[in-house]
């Protein structure tokens, strides 16, 4: 068994009801969608369906769980938009596998850990989504650093506090 | 084997999934889906999922902000009732000085036998969602192909126009907004005539693109579109240059800021239908009683015997149709020639030299003088030809595009 900060043992798995494992994540599309509406730079800084499946991801601690959940929300936000499907299908992927994979080794139930995590996982979610989008698909799309760190800091507040509204979903297995 | 499944299971479902998902990417790729049949209909379930939310909130909003606006919040009303009415009084002047435009310019595309582009038919839509990534600038709206709206329409607001229909559900429809990436809109520029082709960047800004690095563009000069896309009509208004810079590959990069508010987008017109005609200049039913008048009591005489060949085509009046010394001879297309048309003596216009310098009001106390020249009383002068001088003009002028006085003939 490998050395973690908490052994496999003292942490808790957690479920969630049906309404919450659809609804939430619906929710957050929705509002990602309309928001920019009136504040255009919402969606630039902000993605909620990336927290969400942080949160989901991390509050299971299934890898399978975790990137299934990212696969289902990713392609959804695909189908909203107009670029070719899968681009954030594959990048919420691969945040999903690694935000529950992360989730069984770390107990990250405080909020430091959380925004730091929330802030890893927004650039492994945006180099992973540049990455597919210029290789794959040949968009010209360009990726900015400190835009993206400044971004990563805004969902990772923004993080913090829906993580800490989502707890009341949780139930214990 | 089974063991070497078991130990690595999750990780090999990730790269299966993963491999499925770029397989997928790859298919769109390589058929060039994007926006086409093949995903069509998945993207419709998608958005069938959202919409309904969006719309129940705009509701509401809607609702709410009427009830309020409407019923409780009417403070300074009767003032803006008053400065309205102010304002409908001008613009009903404005109106007559710009119907004698348009005329004088139907008139003109009938002698040069353009065909003119016009807008028949729009269908109002609220905008009710995003696409929700800035990587993708879109929007939705509340109408589909149950209100005739198909892909490709031109999308448009009273400030300019917004994007095109890139994909018509039932009830709701998406919208490409001219900020996106792969956006492309025909434009011109409107006093030096260039064109360009309007794109969206990364960050999305409005750029022209495609005008090459010697031309002279002043920021704050006007863009229109130019109706080289065959999706929005020449004329309409795109928005205002605001910086220039020289660009890669011998190409200047002129950001342009839209006309419509782009950011805060909330009632949009979709161009259902629009026609493609043979311009035709209005008949003697349009004509004012002032016009009738002012054909009937003496004028400025004309010299019908220098232009006895001229009375047909513009090509054939060029020669001996300038040398008419007419006064105030009506400019082609020209604003200002147009108003001294009206007004019949440039000497009660002071300042006729475009289309938003002449007051109105001025021009509303002259239009009824019994002395103009007006263009719809020379045309049933059956001597007296319309001067209009050949020159190559970059593209078709119509009603909608104001042409600079240096494109028509002026007065030798």
């Amino acid at each position: 068994m490998p050395i973690t900060y908490t052994s496999g043992e003292q942490l808790e798995v957690y479920r969630f009801s049906i309404p919450v494992t659809i609804g939430v994540p619906l929710l957050a599309l929705v509002v990602q969608a309309y928001v920019p509406k009136y504040f255009p730079g919402f969606a630039a800084y902000v993605d909620l369906p990336l927290l969400v499946t942080i949160f989901f991801a991390m509050a299971r601690r299934n890898p399978i769980a975790g990137l299934i959940t990212g696969a289902v929300i990713g392609l959804f936000q695909d189908l909203l938009g107009h670029n070719p499907i899968g681009i954030y299908g594959i990048a919420k992927t691969v945040v999903g596998y690694g935000a529950s994979s992360l989730g069984v080794k770390l107990d990250l139930e405080n909020a430091g850990a959380r925004l730091l995590v929330t802030l890893g996982f927004y650039l492994v979610h945006s180099a992973v989504y540049f990455t597919v989008a210029r290789g794959l698909v040949n968009s010209t799309q360009h990726w900015s650093l400190p835009q993206g760190i400044l971004a990563g800091i805004v969902n990772g507040v923004i993080g913090v506090l829906l993580y800490f509204m989502l707890d009341r979903f949780k139930q214990r297995t | 084997m089974e063991s070497f499944l078991g130990r690595y299971r999750n990780l090999i479902i990730l790269v299966l999934v993963l491999f499925l998902q770029v397989l997928g990417l790859a298919v769109q790729v390589k058929t060039g889906a994007g926006e086409k049949a093949e995903t069509r209909l998945i993207r419709m379930w998608a958005a069938s999922a959202i919409t309904p939310f969006e719309r129940a909130v705009v509701w509401v909003q809607t609702s709410t902000g009427n009830l309020w606006h409407n019923y409780f919040y009417l403070r300074g009303v009767r003032a803006e009732n008053r400065q309205l009415k102010e304002q409908i009084e001008q613009m009903r002047l404005e109106q007559v000085r710009l119907t004698e435009d348009a005329a004088q310019a139907r008139r003109l595309q009938t002698l040069l036998s353009f065909k003119e582009q016009f807008v028949s038919k729009t269908v109002a839509a609220q905008v009710i969602g995003t696409a929700g990534s800035d990587l993708s600038r879109m929007v939705y709206i509340d109408k589909g192909e149950n209100s005739g709206i198909g892909p490709d329409m031109a999308v448009i607001t009273s400030d300019g126009i917004v994007g095109k229909v890139l994909l018509a559900g039932p009830n709701e429809s998406r919208v490409l907004l001219i900020s996106d990436q792969t956006s492309g809109v025909g434009a011109i520029l409107e006093k030096s005539r260039l064109q360009g082709v309007l794109r969206g960047s990364a960050g999305g800004e409005v750029m022209l693109e495609r005008v090459m690095s010697d031309e002279q563009v002043q920021p704050g000069e006007t863009v229109l579109t130019s109706g080289g896309d065959q999706i929005f009509p020449k004329g309409l208004p795109v928005g205002t240059v605001t910086r220039v810079s020289s660009g890669k590959d011998l190409f200047l990069d002129i950001k342009i800021k839209p006309a419509a508010n782009l950011a805060k987008l909330e009632e949009v017109l979709v161009l259902t239908e629009k026609q493609e005609r043979q311009a035709v200049a209005e008949g003697p039913g349009r004509v004012r009683a002032a016009d009738i008048l002012a054909q009937r009591l003496p004028s400025v005489p004309d010299k019908p015997a220098e232009t006895p060949a001229a009375t047909g085509t513009a090509a054939s009046s060029s020669g001996p149709a300038n040398a008419t010394p007419k006064p105030n001879p009506p400019v082609a297309g020209s604003p200002a020639g147009a108003a001294k048309s009206a007004s019949g003596n440039s000497a009660l216009r002071p300042t006729s030299t475009g289309a938003a310098a002449p007051k109105t009001t001025s021009y509303s106390s002259e239009a009824p003088k019994p002395k103009p020249v007006n263009p719809a009383a020379s045309e049933q002068k059956p001597p007296k030809p319309l001067i209009v001088e050949q020159k190559p003009v970059p593209v078709a002028p119509s009603a909608d595009t104001p042409q600079p006085p240096q494109d028509n003939n002026s007065p030798q």
